[in-house]
């Protein structure tokens, strides 16, 4: 089994900051992580390695310095990194991320064919869920998201049965190898990696290729340029005119807190009290 | 990377073909003889649209020939559709990614929508992110609201950075302009009786051998399981400001005595005090409740969007300072672990014998 795990460096969404004046990010200092859906993604693809054999490749589109986020995934246990890096990237929406690391794949895979790819759910800087979905389209892999648990796996047919969160239930799908699979989070604890692999991945050279390295050919299909949408503008949303009214009320009395609010809460909803009454009686 | 790139010459130059694509649509989301409310949602949303432009709505409906699809056809028409797409095959009896996303491209291509809105459930997002990868075009996630600029192009704004900025995103030279949007972030349309609407009937070719992905089983969530948390006309909620795992219980038992769900903040699910389901925000669950009380919670964009629906909203909390008081309606100073014991006392003693507390 080959399977490749694309992953994301994402600034810790807990520490960002909004500049109060330029409405923009303050980036500076902000420590980055592994895009926390992505590690669901990884074990899995670590569990299913471990039990049929064969290689994971983790695979990042990025800045020079998200070669850190591959290494702390080679240190979990991937076996191979790869980067892809270059300046005709930049500004990449969806549509042209899911081009490049695609292309890239198809560039992985002709060292050694593809079984599965593995992507994040969604990101937690982003949150769009397309470039797993987009990814697949591309590669003509069979498109499994929102996966629970990979239940099994028949490398001689080439068939792969997940159980998929649906609306209102859990799909069981029989599906074929190549696949792409997004995992849900919850769905295994990620492993801690190994000393062994800790020093492995210290030593362990990232590849990095740039956009001619990973076979792109049409340049005009990455970064700004291959991407559909643009951003006319990034704001912060308006205050409301009025803040919160705030209820007059003992911080001490506890009793008299509850009961002020509860006055104001009927007030403010004239039909609340009948209703509660009517939800108690049932 | 992601749908949030900055960039300057960004100007509206249509290509020739694309002047063709017309009208707004809705994708009906339909599985297992339900249609989900989303799309009913989204078709009062895409009714305001489609009367800027002065161009049909249109509902698609995708479904096998059980007649289920053909209800939601007529269902369509009641919640504003001027028109359907109808396509019914046994093949499409269940969600699959492959015939779904064959089915959309092909209507797409053949009837040139300029606008393509669907639900971002799990269905919706696994969709749409499929056909816009096939067709080429721009399609931005979790909007919360959409607009048309005086281009006539659609101006579609979601949070971004984790939820804390907006932003507003434009596909300005492809078409269709793709969006999906959150269930009950936007408001349910009036139903109205008895419209009748055209519908364009459109074969679907595909045969079932050439489908890989087959659903073996399905197992529905049993109900009592089923967190109602987005259809709650009352929800409690925890943050941070609890202080610790134990003190949800004072969420959950207010929200009981309310008859209410209760719920809690991004935070409190990345800790691991409460399941993913309860979660309240951007990336959980968008409410619209007639009352909302949010206890410990400081109000950070991602939470904001989600609740802003709520008809009224009480924030507890001990900072006079936090976000949350700029769109809570009232606010009581007080530390959450403190005043959520003391209403629920209250409340239950208010509302009589009916109500128990929990021993």
């Amino acid at each position: 089994m080959h399977i490749v795990v694309c992953i994301k460096q994402v600034p810790d969404s807990a520490q960002i900051r909004v500049h109060p004046v330029t409405n923009t990010i303050m980036r500076q200092g902000v420590p980055t992580i592994i895009n926390p859906y992505d590690l669901f993604s990884l074990e899995a693809a670590l569990a299913i390695r471990d039990e049929h054999g064969g290689t994971v490749t983790v695979l990042s589109m990025g800045p020079p310095m998200a070669a850190d986020s591959l290494r702390r995934a080679l240190s979990i246990g991937a076996d191979r990194a790869v980067l892809l890096t270059d300046r005709f990237f930049a500004g990449s929406d969806t549509l042209a991320t899911s081009y490049a690391l695609a292309t890239a794949i198809t560039k992985i895979a002709s060292d050694q064919p593809v079984d599965m790819v593995f992507c994040g759910k969604q990101t937690i800087d982003g949150d769009t869920a397309q470039v797993g979905p987009g990814i697949a389209r591309r590669l003509g892999f069979h498109q499994l998201t929102y996966v629970e648990s990979v239940e099994t796996i028949d490398r001689a047919r080439r068939t792969v049965i997940v159980r998929r969160r649906a609306e209102g239930g859990v799909q069981v799908l029989r599906s074929e190898l190549p696949c792409m699979v997004t995992m849900l989070e919850g769905s295994a604890v990620v492993r801690r990696g190994s000393m062994a692999d800790a020093l492995r991945a210290a030593r362990a050279d990232v590849t990095t290729w740039s956009a001619k390295d990973a076979g792109i050919e049409d340049i005009s299909q990455c970064g700004l340029r291959g991407s559909p949408t643009v951003v006319r503008k990034v704001f912060a949303p308006q205050p409301r005119k009025e803040k919160a009214v705030l209820i007059e009320a003992s911080a001490h009395d506890p009793v008299h807190m509850a009961e002020a609010t509860i006055d104001t809460l009927f007030a403010a909803l004239p039909g609340l009290n009948a209703e509660l009454h009517a939800a108690a009686a049932r | 990377m992601s749908n949030e790139a900055p960039r300057s010459a960004a100007k509206k130059q249509l290509p020739e073909h694309f002047k063709a694509y017309t009208g707004v649509w809705v994708y009906i989301e339909l599985e297992r003889g339900q249609v989900h409310s989303v799309s009913w949602e989204l078709l009062g949303e895409g009714r305001k649209l489609a009367d800027q432009l002065k161009v049909p709505l249109a509902a698609v409906v995708l479904g096998p020939p059980d007649g289920s699809a053909r209800a939601a056809v007529a269902d369509s028409f009641c919640y504003g559709a001027d028109r359907a797409y109808l396509m019914e095959s046994a093949l499409l009896a269940d969600y699959r990614n492959e015939p779904y996303t064959r089915a959309m491209t092909d209507l797409v291509n053949t009837h040139k929508p300029e606008v393509l809105l669907l639900g971002a459930t799990t269905l919706g997002r696994d969709l749409a992110g499929s056909v816009a990868t096939t067709l080429k075009t721009g399609l931005t996630a979790d909007c919360t609201e959409l607009a048309i600029d005086a281009e006539r192009s659609l101006a579609a704004t979601r949070p971004t950075f984790g939820g804390s900025l907006l932003c507003t995103i434009m596909t300005l030279n492809v078409r269709p302009q793709m969006a999906t949007i959150r269930p009950r972030v936007m408001a349910m349309p009036q139903r109205v009786d008895a419209p009748v609407g055209e519908v364009v009937e459109v074969p679907f070719d595909m045969a079932e051998d050439t489908i890989i992905t087959k659903v073996i089983d399905f197992i529905a969530d049993s109900s009592r399981d089923k967190v109602q948390l987005a259809y709650a006309d009352i929800v409690v909620a925890g943050g941070l400001g609890l202080g610790n795992a134990d003190n949800l219980r004072h969420v959950r038992e207010l929200a009981r005595v309310l008859g209410g769900e209760w719920g809690c903040s991004r935070p409190l699910v990345q800790k691991g005090w409460a399941p993913a389901d309860r979660q309240i925000g951007q990336t959980g669950k968008t409410i619209r409740p007639k009352l909302y009380i949010a206890a410990g919670i400081s109000g950070a964009i991602q939470h904001r969007v989600g609740v802003e629906g709520a008809d009224l909203i009480l924030a507890i909390n001990t900072d006079k300072a936090a976000p949350i008081l700029d769109f809570a309606h009232y606010a009581l100073i007080a530390d959450a672990a403190v005043a959520l014991p003391a209403l629920t006392t209250a409340f239950a003693r208010r509302l009589g014998p009916a109500v128990r507390l929990a021993g």
